[in-house]
């Protein structure tokens, strides 16, 4: 099977959702170039290149680029969707979501609820986020809980190039507002890819491997290092499950407590900020739902709770790693097993 | 027998590099049968017995279980009982001392890559292995599977044989437009890809469906199928196991699908991996797919029966025909394999399930 980036499984999920339906578009800064100037079409494909070569496929019709005002852009997504169209709008940084959160969390996520579902927004955001980028404070957080906690959006956070394609396909396909979060350190990722158009459904988590000591949840980028921890603890005999959720919004809380009932132990890796993240989320749902079946009290494995720093050790230090994940499954691992009453 | 005959870490499919000895059934010092097995060696996609090549005592083995080594790596020695401990010794040094050369010298050649063929009905997903000019195997795979139902028999006839694993429509890789859904119209799709590879007759081998397939085509074109080996095939009788059917088209997770997966073998402990069922859930998410597989599950196996009987093809007594089955094949009970004309060569494996050529990939590769 052909092995494909990160950057061409999204590419490729867009193309060919456009020539299979033609009220899908793409919107969003400079996801073109070349617009109403001078200059070379289709410079750009976006900051870092995953709309390139749309523009000649499709033209200025459906790849749009837009002024540089996410509130404008974000909200004629959200009526575009509403009034017909299937857009995939391109916030670029999801630093950039406080221009525009009123057309999201006031507009978008509410159009079915409060119309009676008499309407539906079938509307894609495209948004990076992650750290690992030396791109500073305003250009790296992870902001997918605060969507996450509004009723009316799904958010869809892939961990490889394969469930990135999926995953955009069935946002796309999807008649609610979905917000796709693409981690920008990993676009270079390569992965086994079908050429074929295929789904992932929302709200199935995916099980990547089956262990029965340690259940670890992680979300996007945080995937591959609980995979390397588990590689790591499997040599010291540490069994661990590694379940990536691929949606927190719907959540797959079910598989999660299955796990967690299964191994009696629970770390959950987050790279957003520690405080109301999807850690503390999944954390609380476990102890309130299979506190009786918890060995060991919970870990979480989080960045601390300061904006991301701009120098390079600090920031590398910020992440979570393969390393720290190990250690927290270590220490669960160690806790006294709780006595039977 | 030679004084020492080495146990080497074996290739179960063909893009295998390295594999895990998950077990020893055997001791150092253990009187081994030849044909006995040995250890089980694990993959991402399979766990499988290491049957002995040989027979002798086990004298070394040379990587404990859990340890991971490239194929062709020394992983054991059987000798005689009275060879010196010294000249095993020597063996395992002169072995790993050539292993290591040849591995430098020649760097292992890239396996043969499925390839999507056109043909008249659509892209055909098709594994081709083994000298060009050999004489040509074509193997079609079972009801939700693909080509890498194969991965243990095609390799082993891969050394003397062309063989050409096709994916059926609606499967794998190939096209999710069904010229039709009943055996003689996927027949139709297998025919057109040997067509695009230049192969008019063959050798078949189907597996269930697909063994259903190969009297279809044997059938409508008689002159394709210069003989049959048909491994729990369908189309020989009327009952077949509408649970696995069911239980295959709604799984969506990897544990109920290998819950699902392990009916198909005869241990409840299935040797299927990680791999495995995830290309399985890989294929069913495909646009299309699910949709194709529920129209051949309906046309082929509606309401828990065979809809399609096709017991006369093997009438012919000038084509060679095996018929393979496992004692407990929970999909297709064995049973239909009584009543066959006296030409047909009936082999039944005792502590087999429904894919014996997975289970027992070395003695049908003989058969073959």
């Amino acid at each position: 099977m052909p092995k494909k980036s990160f950057r061409q499984a999204v590419n490729e999920a867009l193309r060919q959702e456009m020539e299979r339906d033609p009220s899908v578009v793409v919107m969003g800064e400079d996801i073109a170039g070349g617009m109403g100037a001078p200059g070379e079409d289709d410079a750009w494909g976006g900051p870092l290149g995953v709309t390139k070569g749309l523009l000649a496929r499709f033209g200025r019709g459906r790849v749009l680029d837009t002024p540089i005002s996410e509130s404008a852009f974000i909200g004629a997504a959200a009526g575009a969707a509403a009034t017909g169209l299937r857009p995939v709008a391109d916030l670029m940084f999801v630093d950039f979501m406080g221009v525009c959160f009123d057309q999201i969390f006031n507009q978008a996520a509410k159009f079915r609820y409060m119309f009676g579902g008499k309407a539906k927004t079938p509307m894609v955001i495209r948004t990076m986020y992650g750290a690992g980028f030396r791109a500073a404070s305003q250009h790296s957080q992870c902001l997918y809980p605060v969507f996450t906690h509004i009723p009316g959006l799904k958010v869809a956070i892939p961990s490889s190039p394969y469930e990135a394609k999926g995953l955009m396909i069935q946002a796309i396909r999807d008649d609610d507002p979905v917000i796709f979060f693409e981690h920008k350190a990993m676009y270079d990722d390569e992965d086994e890819v079908p050429d074929e158009a295929y789904t992932i459904p929302f709200g199935e988590a995916n099980f990547l491997r089956e262990g029965e000591d340690v259940t670890i949840v992680a979300i996007g980028r945080m995937v591959k290092f609980a995979r390397e921890a588990a590689d790591q603890l499997a040599r010291e005999k540490i069994d661990c499950t590694v379940l990536d959720p691929r949606t927190t919004s719907p959540l797959d809380i079910g598989s999660i407590l299955e796990s967690v009932r299964e191994t009696g132990r629970l770390v959950v890796v987050d790279e957003a900020n520690p405080r109301c993240n999807m850690a503390t989320d999944i954390s609380a749902q476990v102890a309130e739902q299979a506190f009786d079946a918890l060995k060991a009290p919970i870990r979480m494995v989080s960045p601390p709770h300061v904006p991301v720093p701009f120098s390079p050790a600090l920031e590398d230090e910020f992440i979570p790693s393969a390393e720290k994940i190990g250690a927290a499954v270590r220490s669960v691992m160690a806790a006294p097993a709780r006595r039977a009453a | 027998m030679p004084d020492i005959a080495p146990l080497t870490m074996p290739k179960l499919g063909l893009s295998m590099t390295e594999g895990q000895v998950a077990a020893w059934h055997k001791a150092d010092g253990d009187k081994i049968a030849a044909g006995e097995e040995i250890a089980d060696i694990e993959t991402p996609k399979i766990t499988t017995a290491l049957e002995s090549p040989a027979a002798g005592t086990l004298r070394r083995r040379l990587v404990g279980p859990g340890e991971t080594v490239p194929v062709g790596a020394l992983i054991g020695v059987l000798a005689d009982p009275l060879t010196p401990d010294a000249e095993v010794e020597a063996f395992v040094e002169e072995w790993r001392a050539r292993f290591a050369a040849e591995k430098a010298a020649e760097p292992e050649a890239a396996p043969p890559q499925p390839e999507r063929v056109a043909t008249p009905l659509g892209p055909i997903q098709v594994l081709e292995a083994g000298p060009a000019a050999a004489p040509p195997v074509v193997l079609i795979h079972g009801f939700g599977s693909d080509y890498q139902s194969f991965l243990l028999l095609q390799p082993l006839l891969a050394g003397r044989l062309r063989t050409l694993a096709v994916d059926l429509p609606g499967h794998g890789g190939s096209t999710k437009e069904l010229p039709g859904a009943d055996p003689a119209s996927l027949a139709r799709a297998v025919a057109a890809a040997m067509s695009a590879r230049g192969i008019q007759a063959a050798h078949l081998v189907g597996h269930s469906l697909g063994a259903a397939v190969a009297l279809a085509l044997a059938e409508q074109e008689p002159a394709r199928a210069l003989a049959l080996t048909l491994v729990s095939p369908a189309g020989l009788g009327p009952e077949i196991n509408g649970a696995f059917i069911a239980g295959f088209l709604a799984a969506r997770r990897p544990r109920a699908l290998a819950g699902v997966l392990a009916m198909l073998f005869a241990d409840e402990q299935a040797p299927v991996g990680h791999e495995m069922v995830e290309a399985v859930l890989r294929a069913k998410r495909l646009d299309g797919a699910e949709a194709a597989l529920s129209a051949i599950a309906a046309a082929n196996f509606p309401e828990g029966r065979q809809a399609h009987s096709l017991r006369r093809v093997l009438a012919d007594p000038a084509r060679p025909a095996n018929v393979v089955w496992g004692r407990h094949d929970r999909i297709i009970p064995a049973s239909q394999a009584a009543g066959l004309p006296p030409h047909v060569k009936v082999t039944i494996y005792e502590d087999a399930g429904h894919v014996a050529h997975m289970e027992k990939p070395d003695h049908l590769a003989r058969l073959i």
